[in-house]
């Protein structure tokens, strides 16, 4: 039934974690109270008039840190399986992946240097 | 290696010999293991909020819940039903879609991960080849959920908290990664069934822990910030930010971040014990000690004996990771945003790959100590 074996626990783990919230969330509406009112829905901004929305454009500080995570995370990826064949492939593998890694270090020092990394 | 008690086996053979075919009677089994983790889980989730509260007062000179059973251990229980009879609350200003969804994408991976930590050599929901690497996966969906819930709460403190929030755990989960990295290379598997067994053999001295001590510590650093835990809890620090993304949440969707919050935090104290600490394995081998007494492994009662302290043993181990987290907490003080951004890619991340270049030149050349 399944190509890959193991997996039929994934779904169904996946279907009883949505039935246990499911039924989280279906005990609490029976359970609840329900009123309504205008001023009892407004948005929390410590006690004043919510002064316009939050729905606005602004500075996302840290795309340079979302850029140098993308990076950094496929480099991770590629080296699992480098890690998990580490036995087998030997010295040669080493070099190999001291070079990769040789290359991203040297981009994350242009990047530190370059200001990237700053939050301001 | 004794394979220690096949439950999966034993049951699946009590159905047959009724009659039932082989088919029906796996099928039967798939849900059991997951109930019963599901609902361990959220009991060691709220045990781990009680000693949260017990810890947290005795560190501060207070006593703590008392009234709500013996030592105020039913508190939590008190909590949960409290939060469900909460008015299930909607500020006018949402996305109701994103709003109601949020929660639910950080409990769930939260809860999904449990699928791959052990408590004995059978003692698994399913024993994947990715393992670890399931766990590092799934505990990317989270940042999600937590965005799309400063997002859809159209809240300026919860906006913030989310951003916060993202940001904090795109530039931690690297160095985890890179950290597990090390260990898998050493047991040249991903399953944490062959990490753990990659450890046993010489009790307290196979462990990881002793080969692995740069590793262990950026773990449970980037493991802390990810559970967004003092003193890496900028998203929701309430002196600035009341309570981050969660701002407006109320009632069951509350519950699921909370709950989906210790959760994850006992996931992480789990996953030191199993890559790090033996997982279940005890500090003197059971073996060494059954064969000092003369009694065979496979005696039953012995395995049984085993297999409990088996479980007993990984959530000792985890709760003693609980207990000492709480304990940092009052000890040390939150950091800012650029000096957790800094620690992050400035110092966790080059020493990770140098620890990850060390263990492989390590592997190299005692390849008898580091699982060649």
């Amino acid at each position: 039934m399944f190509v890959l074996h193991g997996y039929e626990y994934l779904l169904g783990f996946v279907i009883v974690c949505s039935l246990v919230c499911a039924a989280a969330i279906i005990l609490s509406t029976l359970l609840s109270p329900r009123r309504t009112g205008v001023e009892r829905r407004t948005t929390y901004e410590s006690g004043m008039e919510p002064l316009g929305a939050a729905w606005i454009q602004f500075n996302i500080r840290y795309y340079m840190f979302a850029l140098v995570f993308v990076i950094f995370d496929v480099e991770t990826v590629f080296l699992y399986p480098w890690a998990v064949a580490f036995s087998q492939l030997g010295l040669l593998a080493f070099i190999e992946a001291l070079i990769f890694i040789g290359i991203l270090l040297i981009g994350l020092v242009y990047a530190w240097r370059k200001g990237a990394l700053e939050w301001s | 290696m004794s394979s220690g008690i096949d439950l999966q086996g034993s049951f699946i053979q009590l159905l047959t010999d009724y009659g039932l075919p082989i088919g029906v009677a796996k099928t039967v089994w798939i849900p059991l293991p997951m109930l019963i983790i599901v609902a361990a889980v959220t009991v060691l989730a709220l045990v781990s909020t009680w000693l949260e509260r017990k810890v947290s007062a005795a560190a501060q000179q207070r006593i703590g819940p008392e009234y709500m059973g013996p030592f105020g251990m039913l508190a939590p229980a008190a909590d949960v039903i409290k939060l469900l009879f909460k008015e299930n609350m909607l500020p006018a200003k949402t996305d109701p879609w994103l709003f109601a969804i949020a929660p639910l994408m950080v409990f769930i991976p939260v809860f999904l991960s449990y699928l791959i930590v052990p408590f004995g050599q059978n003692m698994v929901i399913t024993d994947l080849n990715i393992g670890v690497f399931l766990w590092i996966s799934l505990s990317s969906i989270a940042p999600v959920g937590l965005l799309m819930a400063g997002y859809a709460s159209n809240n300026k403190y919860s906006l913030l908290g989310g951003l916060r929030a993202a940001a904090q755990s795109i530039s931690y989960e690297i160095p985890l990664a890179l950290s597990v990295l090390a260990i898998v290379m050493m047991s040249n598997s991903l399953s944490t069934i062959d990490i753990v067994n990659q450890q046993a053999g010489y009790g307290i001295l196979s462990w990881n822990i002793w080969r692995q001590p740069i590793g262990f510590l950026i773990f449970w650093i980037a493991a802390l910030a990810e559970c967004e835990r003092m003193p890496f809890d900028l998203p929701e620090a309430e002196e600035e930010l009341v309570a981050g993304y969660q701002t407006e949440y109320g009632a069951v969707k509350f519950m699921l971040f909370y709950a989906g919050s210790y959760a994850n935090l006992v996931l992480s104290a789990l996953l030191v014990a199993v890559i790090y600490l033996g997982g279940w394995e005890s500090p003197i081998p059971v073996g060494w000690l059954a064969s000092l007494i003369g009694v065979s492994e496979s005696t039953p009662w012995l395995q049984v004996v085993t297999a409990s302290l088996g479980i007993v043993m990984t959530l000792f181990k985890a709760y003693l990771m609980i207990f000492l987290a709480i304990l940092l907490r009052w000890t040390v003080p939150r950091v800012r945003i650029d000096q957790l951004l800094d620690l992050g890619w400035k110092f966790l991340l080059p020493v990770s790959l140098v620890n990850l270049l060390l263990t492989a030149a390590l592997k190299l050349s005692f390849p008898v100590a580091f699982g060649g």
